[in-house]
Parts: structure tokens; sequence; C-alpha cells
């Protein structure tokens, strides 16, 4: 590694990265109570009912910004889970690990928010469809790094499980993007990531960029929050090591 | 307040996901917190104890440092 390292390279400091995250998290976490109350008043306040679907169109600013954290989760713990098999960096494994559980809440929101507007506008709670069934294995996907990080005990072997079961898993997240223009499915396609203009009048488009902002805002608080435990809770765990270390030269000492 | 929030015929659906995602969403983050609280708690109990990092003991170039300054 260069002498001097960039901000990344700081960044991947334990000790630097709890000094910056430290500094950001209050800051970020008055702009997420801020975004979210913004969002929801505009929510139920501003935002008319659809032409179409009437008041339900109101579960679509909680599942579209549930969806997308769902997929940048995952992405995220990608990415992550490349520069860990790259790098072999320990900062690159806490950010993989703490975003899990995150990911895995919001993928179930989609999963249920998803369920109870296809009730009222589909005529049913769930079908076998690649959109929902690529969406459910998001889900499992998560829940089984969660698992597999549980059941291997020393961090950086878990990692490296888990990473390449990770960067392996990935090739959902293309199949969940693109399943709704691949197959025939009852979900809708993309309205906000064409390539022309949202196909979403503005009265409804606002309210919903408030809401991913605020969503956005609010995983990032938690994944902060989450990554800086992980890395006290490794140093509890090298603490103790040193603990018995001291412990067991005693022993040789005496003994 | 009801007139503003009348949700319509399917107003249960939409109740019930806003709900879905309230109790997840403080299920994270009560779980994250208590985390949080505990793994500091217990680095403080063991460093209250005296026990130190490998980086922070004989050996590691800032310890050195430290030792080079205090002599």
């Amino acid at each position: 590694m260069a002498d001097t390292p960039g901000f990344f390279g700081r960044l991947a400091n334990p000790t630097f990265f709890l000094k910056l995250s430290g500094a950001v998290l209050p800051w970020l976490t008055g702009l997420t109570v801020i975004l979210m109350l913004v969002g929801l008043y505009l929510v139920f306040f501003f935002a008319p009912p659809d032409y179409q679907q009437g008041e339900t169109v109101k579960i679509m600013f909680i599942h579209a910004p549930s969806a997308w954290l769902a997929m940048m989760g995952y992405s995220i713990v990608t990415i992550a889970s490349i520069g860990s098999l790259i790098w072999r960096h320990p900062m690159a494994d806490v950010a993989a690990k703490a975003a899990l559980p995150i990911g895995a809440c919001f993928t179930l929101l989609a999963l249920i928010t998803g369920s109870l507007w296809g009730k009222p506008m589909w005529g049913t709670y769930w079908v076998w469809d690649a959109r929902l069934t690529s969406v459910l294995i998001l889900f499992f996907l998560y829940l089984g790094l969660m698992a597999l990080w549980q059941a291997i005990e020393e961090p950086s072997r878990a990692g490296r499980a888990a990473a390449i079961l990770a960067i392996v898993g990935s090739v959902n997240l293309p199949i969940i993007k693109f399943s709704v223009d691949w197959w025939h499915t009852l979900h809708q396609p993309a309205s906000l990531t064409r390539l022309d203009a949202p196909a979403i009048h503005p009265s409804i488009l606002i309210p919903l960029l408030v809401m991913m902002v605020a969503f956005t805002a609010l995983f990032f608080v938690l994944h902060l929050t989450a990554m800086r435990t992980e890395v006290l809770r490794r140093r509890v765990q090298a603490l103790r090591l040193t603990q018995v270390d001291a412990a067991r030269a005693g022993e040789g000492a005496r003994a | 307040m009801n007139a503003l929030l009348d949700l319509g015929q399917h107003a249960g659906f939409i109740w019930a996901a806003y709900g879905a995602t309230v109790i997840v969403l403080a299920g994270l983050i009560t779980w994250i917190r208590a985390d949080a609280r505990h793994q500091l708690r217990l680095l403080e109990e063991l460093e209250a104890q005296g026990v130190q990092r490998r980086s922070a003991r004989a050996g590691s170039p800032k310890a050195n440092k430290q030792r080079a300054r205090r002599s």
C-alpha cells in the first residue's frame, strides 16, 4: 500500500472510520427525520389518488423505496464482497456483514407491502411470477448470508465464505431488475428509471422522490451504526483473545 | 382529519402496509441500537479491566513511538 493513503485508504482504517462516522451520524439522523416527516406529509396531504388505482397508490410510496433499498443493499454487499476478496480488508467484511439485516428487512417490507397492494389491485396477495419470485429469492439470499456469518466463528473465514456466496448470488440482481421486461408478469414495468421521462405526474413523483431519499438516508444511518457496532464487536473479540493469551502465559510461567 | 384521510374502500390494505413498515423498521432500529450499546458496554468493561489491544502494547510502531516520547 502507498505511504500516503488516499481518502478511501484512510476510511478503511477502523479508528478513522469510527471518528468520521461519529461526526456524520447525528446530521444524517436529523436529515432522515426531517425527510421522513416531509415525505409522509406530502404522501397523505398532497399526493392525489391515482386515476386508476385510487388511494391504494399510497402503498407505492413505501413499496418502491423498500424495493429500491432491497436492491441497493445487495449491491453494497456485492461491492464490499468483491473488495473483501481482492484487498482482504476487514472493513470490507464489516460493510458487507452490517448491510445484511438491513437489506433483509427492506426486502421483507417490499414483499409485504407489494402483497398488500397486489390484493386490491390484482386480486391476489401472491403469484409465482418472475418479479415476485426473484425478490423472494433475494430475501432468502440475505437470510442465507446472515446464517453463514453465524455458522463460521472466525471472522476472516466467515467473511471469505460469505463474500463468495454474495458474489454468486448477485446474478439475481439483473434478473430482478429486468424480470418485468423479460417475462410476462403481473408486476408493472419500471416507471422511474426509464430512458425517456418518468411516467409519473409531478404531484405523485415529488412525494415519491422525497420518500426514496428519506428511506435511503435511513438505510445509511442504520448501516453506518451497524458498521460501527461491528468494529466494536471485533475489538471486544480481540481484547478477549489477548485476555485469554495473558492468562495462559501466566499459567505457563507458574508451571 | 378523517375527511382528509379518507382512504376509500381499500383503506385497510393501506394502513396494514404502513403499519407493517412501522413495525419492521422500529424493530430493526431498536435491535441495531441495542446491539451498539451492548458492544460499547462490553468494550468499556474490558478496558476498565486494563486489557489492551496488541496494537496498543509493546512491539507496535505506535507503542514504540509513545515509549520514545516518554523516555
